[in-house]
This record gives structure tokens, C-alpha cells and sequence, in this order.
């Protein structure tokens, strides 16, 4: 199952050529890039690990994809995201995310119905993957 | 990276059968560019040259391209050696706008640093602080300035030593992503490049700046009077005519930077005799026009009539 969280994420993954584009998008924009991974797919998982430090002053979008390649030589099978955060007063919060690396096999997630008093349902999404301890939920 | 094959056809589509290299050379701004380096950087006759004959060779690589022949990115890391003055950096941010102009860096900026901006201070600094730079450079043009101190020959546990293996790694497999300047001085760059085959082969195009004649040193003493509107009168020039063939002689000279700092203080000195001869309101010309005493009484006159006494 293909999790859709963030901006693209309707589209088949993108190439990294793609994804230097839209980092320099942002960069042009002003926006400070930071890469995430996380291997909670959760869609109300909003703490995702921080790679690295956010990247104020990099003009060109080379050094995000070489920050990227590294990433994924660590964490290649889990969930890596770009931020664009935008400091200008008035926003001061994440202008775009977008998921750029999954993992192989995305096993998607379980429906708990829980029923409660009267006739009422609780619903509770929980991902296959987070069965497992965090590090040992891909591959 | 990904699927360089349907980028090849769409290009295929639209080839042109011939490329005008005059328009071409116009149109990309190149002409503005060197024309600028031309009539603003006085001398530096052989640099000028060298970058006229690299101008030459990016955009004949360019139309090549674009006719679908064979071509390959030219490795456009450079070397400028010269001593201290001769307009190493300034001739650098000229080159960073040229590979901008012709497609060859994306964003053009420089960024120039020294050996302390890529080495670190304990075991494990040195990696992230050069990446760091070299993050900050992509898209553009590293310079380095007196890159030679990155090699200590005497400390084999040097950190500088780790910079520079980051360093010809990144030169190596990122090369359409920037460009890297190694500016210093034309003896102590060779040495470097002796101790360190692996920048010599990665480097391909090496500029020497030579000094700067005395006729040349008082153009720019001109130009950078004109610049902050003053000027000599034709005493003070005579005078400034002198002080350069005599500050060439002492120790520290610095080419254009020395004549700056003697200009400087030069303005010091005309501000100080205004301040105390003048009485009664001052001219616009009186405030813009460096005369000879302001020059004369420099040091550098006084010591060597002390020298020639003693001699």
C-alpha cells in the first residue's frame, strides 16, 4: 500500500531529478530545506527524525541530493521526506513536505473496530509495520 | 541523472543545423562580461588572455552540445598563482559570473574561504565543516584562498589532510555541480601541487597573475581615487609616480592592495592638513584633491633617505 501523506504523493514516486527540482523550488522561494526519516508510517506520526541540520544557505539544490544519497545509504528502507520551512513573519512553519525515499514493501495498515457504549464504533488505523520495534520494520 | 535517454530524444527533435558563434557570444552575455574585465581590471594582460581562450573553449563545447555532438564537461577546476594583489579574487568572481552566463554553474555566487573555514580543531570537525562549505559553494564557485596552508608537510596527523581527500572526492563525482579556485602564491602552489598529484591531475586550467607594472600601479591609484571622488593634481601624481617605484622596493608589497592602503592613508593625511591649514569655508575641490605633500609624507619616503644616509 502506497501511504499518501504530504505534497506528489498521489503521483508515482518521483526521479531524483524531479526532486532536485521542487528542492530548488523551495530554495528559490527562500524556504529552509531539512530531510526527515522516520519508519512509523502513521499518518498522525508527525516527529519524524531530523537529519542532519535544517539547510539555511545552500543556494543550489546539489547539496540536498547529496545529503539525500547519504540518508538513504543509512536509512534507504525507511520513509525519507524534504521540509521547505518558511521563516517569514506571518508563516514561521513547514510551506511543503514531500515523502523521497519508501521503503521496498509497505505493508499498509489494520482497521481495529472497538465498540463502546450504546451502538457507537471506535475506529483505530494501526500500520502492520509498527507490530515490529522501531529499526526492525523494514527489511 | 535518472533516464538520461528521453532527455537525449526530446533534444533530438528540435537540433539546429548551424550555430552562429558571434550572436551566440553576444547573446549570452560572455561579450558583456569579458568586455567589463577588459576595461575595468587594468593589466593582467596574460589572465585576460587565458580567460578570453576559456570563454572560447565553453562556448564551443556549448554549441556542440546543442548540435548533438559528442561532448563531455569540460573540468573547469582552476589554479590562479600570483602574488599577493594581483586580483586573484577579483578575476575569481568574474570567472563565477562567466560559468554562470554559460550555463556551466547554476546559481554563480562565490564563496571564498581559507583553511580554517574547512578544518576543524579536533578529531571528527573536519568532515562536516568542509561539507558544510561545500554545500554552501554548490551551484557555484569555491575558492579557496592560500589553499597550499590546507597541507601541512611537517604533521602527518594534520586534519588538512582529511579536507582535501572531501575535497577531490566531491571535485571528482560532482563536477557539474561546482567549481573550485586554489589561489596563493605562484612558488608555495607548486610545492603543494608536487605533495598532492591528486589536485595536480584534477586541475586543468592553471592562471598566473603577474605583478602589476609601475605605470599599471598608478592607473589604479587613479581609478580607485576617481572611484571615491578624488583625484591628484599633478603634483601629488608625480608624487605617487615615486612612491610606488620606491614602495616596490621595501618589504610586504602587496601590488594593488599596498597601493589602496596608501591611499587610505593618503586621505587621512589630506583630511588632517584641510582640518588644520584651512580657515574660511572649503571648495569641493579642495576636499577630493590629493596633493603632494599628502603623499610625501609618507614613510616610505622618509625611509630611504634614511637608507641612502646610512649607505
Amino acid at each position: 500500500m502506497h501511504i499518501t501523506q504530504g505534497a506528489f504523493s498521489f503521483l508515482p514516486p518521483l526521479t531524483d531529478e524531479q526532486i532536485a527540482r521542487q528542492a530548488q523550488y523551495c530554495i528559490d522561494k527562500g524556504w529552509a530545506m531539512s530531510l526527515e526519516f522516520t519508519d512509523d508510517p502513521h499518518p498522525r506520526n508527525t516527529y519524524w527524525d531530523m537529519w542532519g541540520h535544517p539547510m539555511f544557505d545552500n543556494p543550489d539544490a546539489a547539496a540536498l541530493m547529496m545529503e539525500l544519497k547519504e540518508c538513504r545509504k543509512v536509512y534507504g528502507d525507511r520513509y525519507i521526506r524534504f521540509v521547505a520551512f518558511d521563516s517569514s513573519h506571518g508563516w514561521e512553519s513547514v510551506r511543503l513536505s514531500f515523502i523521497v525515499n519508501r521503503p521496498a514493501a509497505e505493508p499498509g495498515f489494520r482497521l481495529d473496530r472497538q465498540e463502546a457504549a450504546g451502538r457507537a464504533v471506535r475506529y483505530t488505523a494501526r500500520s502492520y509495520a509498527a507490530d515490529r520495534p522501531t529499526g526492525e520494520r523494514y527489511g | 541523472m535518472a533516464e538520461p535517454v528521453p532527455m537525449r530524444l526530446q533534444a533530438a527533435d528540435n537540433i539546429p543545423s548551424a550555430i552562429d558563434l558571434r550572436a551566440e557570444y553576444v547573446e549570452s552575455g560572455v561579450k558583456d562580461v569579458l568586455d567589463e574585465l577588459d576595461s575595468s581590471l587594468i593589466g593582467l594582460a596574460p589572465v585576460k588572455q587565458r580567460i578570453k581562450e576559456t570563454a572560447a573553449l565553453l562556448l564551443v563545447e556549448r554549441a556542440r552540445k546543442r548540435l548533438g555532438l559528442a561532448h563531455e564537461t569540460p573540468t573547469l577546476h582552476m589554479s590562479f598563482s600570483g602574488n599577493p594583489g594581483t586580483g586573484k579574487t577579483t578575476v575569481a568572481l568574474r570567472m563565477a559570473d562567466l560559468l554562470h552566463r554559460l550555463g556551466y554553474i547554476r546559481k554563480g555566487h562565490l564563496v571564498s574561504v581559507t583553511r580554517d573555514d574547512l578544518v576543524g580543531q579536533y578529531i571528527g570537525h573536519t568532515a562536516p565543516k568542509t561539507k558544510e562549505i561545500l554545500k554552501k559553494a554548490m551551484g557555484g564557485v569555491l575558492f579557496i584562498d592560500e589553499a597550499y596552508y590546507l597541507y601541512r608537510q611537517e604533521n602527518e596527523r594534520d586534519y588538512g589532510q582529511e579536507a582535501i581527500e572531501i575535497l577531490l572526492q566531491v571535485m571528482e563525482h560532482q563536477r557539474e555541480d561546482f567549481v573550485v579556485i586554489l589561489a596563493g602564491y605562484a612558488d608555495r602552489m607548486d610545492r603543494f601541487f608536487e605533495s598532492n598529484p591528486g589536485f595536480r591531475s584534477r586541475i586543468a586550467h592553471h592562471i598566473d597573475f603577474p605583478d602589476y607594472t609601475d605605470d599599471e600601479l598608478l592607473r589604479i591609484a587613479e581609478v580607485m581615487l576617481a572611484n571615491q571622488n578624488y583625484g591628484f593634481d599633478a603634483k601629488g601624481r608625480a608624487a605617487m609616480e615615486q612612491y610606488i617605484a620606491l614602495r616596490r622596493r621595501r618589504p610586504h608589497f602587496a601590488n594593488a592592495r599596498s597601493i589602496r592602503n596608501a591611499l587610505d592613508r593618503a586621505r587621512l593625511r589630506q583630511a588632517n592638513r584641510l582640518f588644520e591649514t584651512s580657515d574660511g569655508p572649503v571648495d569641493a575641490d579642495a576636499l577630493s584633491t590629493i596633493v603632494a605633500a599628502d603623499i610625501r609624507a609618507s614613510r616610505v619616503f622618509g625611509g630611504t633617505t634614511q637608507e641612502e644616509a646610512a649607505s
